[in-house]
């Protein structure tokens, strides 16, 4: 039954419906209609207030990693849309499913460069999968169905919903059951099982094959897929390697997981790549910085992608199937037989243990050694851990060393390599699973792009722990300029820096130093002990290299 | 360079037009032509476009373009399935003393004569791509004052449809 209201009602009804629980955002004009009706409505909606909305944006994205579901940010018109655009652009690189709310000018006014006008929709069309300008009231219940629909279905990614303050004003009919009914879209049915056909000719490949290898990349989690990978794996004795968004699909110690490929991989994990006569690439699109001297190999490639755009785009594939991931796997498991691959397994297990014998240096007393950091690190957090590494130096460090047990999660700024991604992913990630340890790894520069984030982690006491490891350097340029530009350092100095354990304390948290690797223990536990959020500022020297 | 004429079936509402050209500025594909034309039904439209690039390049078109949510079918049109015409309105000078000359040539041409003036004449040749440059290339040593030229638009030739 239909029932009177405002469409800024019906779209927090909406949100309801789409059993969502959190959303992140920052008012302003356009959208204060919305938050009108989410502060009267007696909704489960809890807002979380951000303190730069490309933040509500990042969180969404941590939130939705987790859940696997569409997660929601909320920004004003003009100002506050154009701040979200970074992180729709990161949400769409690295396929995460975003709704994004933008209030947008009176209808009338649109077009006439009137106070926060910003043609959003024009502005964020290159990084969403979708976007909606709603010009009429009544169309925003299915339209609002259509957005969490083409967001999480498919090849996930962004969709913006842009409201024009009196259309969220404008009196509609909304029938809760109508809205129940699933969305038709006749242009969108994104295609679900695999060709029968090419299924066998993975399996009779992969049958054929003396050196296999499978590549997990960031789709590998849609519905958990990685267990289906892990399945496929083990039955057919294959050694798996990962992109960056493919960490924590295998867990380190997993004896068939050789680490990350690319530009800042793992030795052992390219060289796999590069003597395998089989690449299986699962839910990974490969791109520059993975792909390396791929293309110059005549390789053969099983390529399995929701998105029949990435087959071939960067990697010829000599069998691309098109189709969700988890049924395809289901598939190949129904017909795979087991095979054994003692001497390709033995060469890439011996090279890995030679490779992982290289003891970090810690001889160091006045700085830490990250690898060595880290690899403490992984002693004393939980097996389900989430882990969210920023961009530069820290990430590469966090990548190549963080170990993860079962039910463990990576999560970084993959494509877009957003620095300022890693305190609000952990805020929306803390959220949508408080039981676990939740911890963003940030460089000192990155840390200074996002830590008002503090602020609305104390707010809504979300406990999530930031370790920055401080160099006093934006070290990954550093190190480009070193190695590329003759050593001339430019513009990578962080003079001025604050004292980022003085930081937390401004905003009533606890902190502490690292300088002196031998105390690693008591500072990772103070850190975890900690209820509330917490800040590890760990001192590394500043000539430390992204591959330790 | 190899030129590939795409058909393109679209929704017909606002905003579609820049999604399709900004998906092909965005991505590094030349667009030759583009045409734009609402179809038998009033939902949709026909967008034709004529684009340059390798057969790779023709893959990813279609493949991105296929993405798009307000794409409904994309089909590239080739070789002897193609049925192409483009519609070209030339203004020439001409003296009313030549206007038999110019007559004489639009009849040739199977081109209409649009409109004619004291020092002007307009004439009017939907033909395919080739048969264009060519009336083009006829008229120049008139004076050619303007071109308006549709962009190629394509159906499948037989009973096929998009």
């Amino acid at each position: 039954m239909s029932k009177r209201m405002t469409a800024a009602k019906a779209l927090v009804k909406c949100l309801e419906l789409e059993k969502i629980t959190a959303v992140f955002g920052y008012p302003g004009a356009a959208i204060c209609p919305f938050y009108d009706e989410l502060e009267l409505s007696d909704c489960g909606i809890e807002h979380i207030l951000v303190r730069h909305e490309a933040n509500a944006g990042h969180a969404a994205s941590g939130m939705a990693r987790i859940t696997g579901r569409a997660a929601v940010c909320v920004a004003t018109s003009g100002p506050g849309a154009t701040n979200l655009i970074t992180a729709i652009a990161t949400a769409y690189m690295d396929s995460i499913p975003v709704v994004a709310i933008t209030g947008q000018v009176c209808s009338d006014q649109i077009g006439k460069d009137v106070f926060q006008e910003a043609d959003t929709t024009g502005a964020a069309e290159p990084f969403v999968k979708h976007s909606y300008l709603i010009k009429d009231a009544n169309t925003l219940p299915e339209t609002v169905k259509k957005a969490f629909y083409i967001a999480s279905t498919g090849r996930p990614g962004p969709v913006l919903l842009d409201i024009p303050m009196d259309v969220l004003l404008s009196e509609i009919d909304f029938d809760e059951d109508e809205y129940a009914k699933p969305p038709e879209i006749r242009s969108y049915k994104p295609s679900f099982s695999g060709n029968k056909l090419q299924i066998k000719r993975v399996v009779d490949t992969i049958s054929e094959s003396e050196k296999p290898l499978i590549c997990v990349g960031g789709g590998i989690f849609h519905k958990d897929s990685f267990i289906l990978a892990r399945k496929m794996a083990e039955r057919a004795d294959i050694p798996v390697v990962n992109t960056m968004m493919g960490i924590s699909a295998f867990p380190n110690e997993h004896p068939l997981c050789h680490g990350m490929i690319g530009m800042f991989g793992k030795p052992v994990a390219n060289l796999a790549i590069n003597e395998c006569d089989l690449l299986i690439l699962l839910g990974a699109r490969i791109n520059d910085r993975a792909v390396l001297a791929m293309q110059e190999r005549n390789l053969k490639v099983i390529h399995i992608d929701i998105d029949p755009a990435e087959i071939g785009k960067n990697l010829p594939a000599s069998v691309p199937v098109v189709g969700d991931i988890h049924a395809v796997l289901e598939q190949i498991l129904e017909q795979l037989p087991g095979k054994r691959h003692p001497d390709w397994n033995g060469f890439l297990s011996k090279c890995e243990s030679e490779q992982n014998s290289l003891k970090p240096d810690v001889s160091q007393t006045s700085s830490v050694n990250p690898k060595a950091f880290i690899q403490v690190l992984n002693r004393l957090i939980p097996g389900d851990t989430v882990i969210v590494a920023d961009v530069g130096q820290n990430q590469i460090w966090t990548a190549n060393n963080i170990s993860l047990g079962e039910g463990g999660r990576f999560l970084t700024s993959g494509g877009m390599g957003t620095m300022g991604y890693s305190v609000p992913a952990a805020i929306g990630a803390k959220k949508a699973s408080p039981e676990r340890e939740v911890i963003a790894i940030c460089g000192d520069g990155s840390f200074q792009m996002q830590m008002m984030e503090l602020a609305t982690a104390v707010q809504h006491g979300i406990n999530v722990k930031i370790i920055v490891m401080a160099n006093r350097r934006l070290g990954m340029v550093r190190e480009l300029q070193q190695n590329r530009y003759r050593g001339n350092l430019t513009a990578v100095f962080l003079d001025g820096s604050p004292d980022f354990v003085k930081i937390a304390d401004a905003y009533g948290i606890n902190g502490g130093y690292l300088n002196d690797i031998k105390n690693t223990n008591q500072a990772l536990i103070t850190l975890l002990a900690s209820k509330k959020p917490y800040v590890l500022q760990v001192n590394v020297s500043e000539n430390e290299g992204s591959v330790l | 360079m190899k030129h590939h004429t795409i058909s393109i079936l679209v929704e017909n509402h606002a905003g579609v037009l820049s999604r399709i050209s900004g998906l092909f500025a965005r991505r590094g594909f030349n667009i030759h032509s583009l045409a734009v034309g609402v179809t038998e039904n009033q939902s949709t439209s026909r967008i034709t476009i004529v684009a340059e690039g390798d057969d790779r390049t023709l893959e990813q078109i279609e493949k991105q373009l296929n993405k798009l949510i307000d794409v409904i079918k994309v089909r590239s049109v080739k070789g002897v399935e193609l049925l192409s015409r483009e519609l070209m309105l030339v203004k020439v000078n001409c003296s009313p003393a030549r206007r038999s000359e110019l007559i004489a040539i639009a009849e040739i041409n199977d081109a209409k004569i649009s409109d004619v003036s004291e020092s002007t004449m307009t004439l009017e040749l939907s033909a395919n791509e080739m048969r264009l440059s060519a009336f083009e290339e006829l008229l120049k040593p008139y004076g050619i004052k303007e071109i308006a030229r549709t962009g190629v638009i394509a159906l499948q030739k037989g009973t096929g449809s998009l």
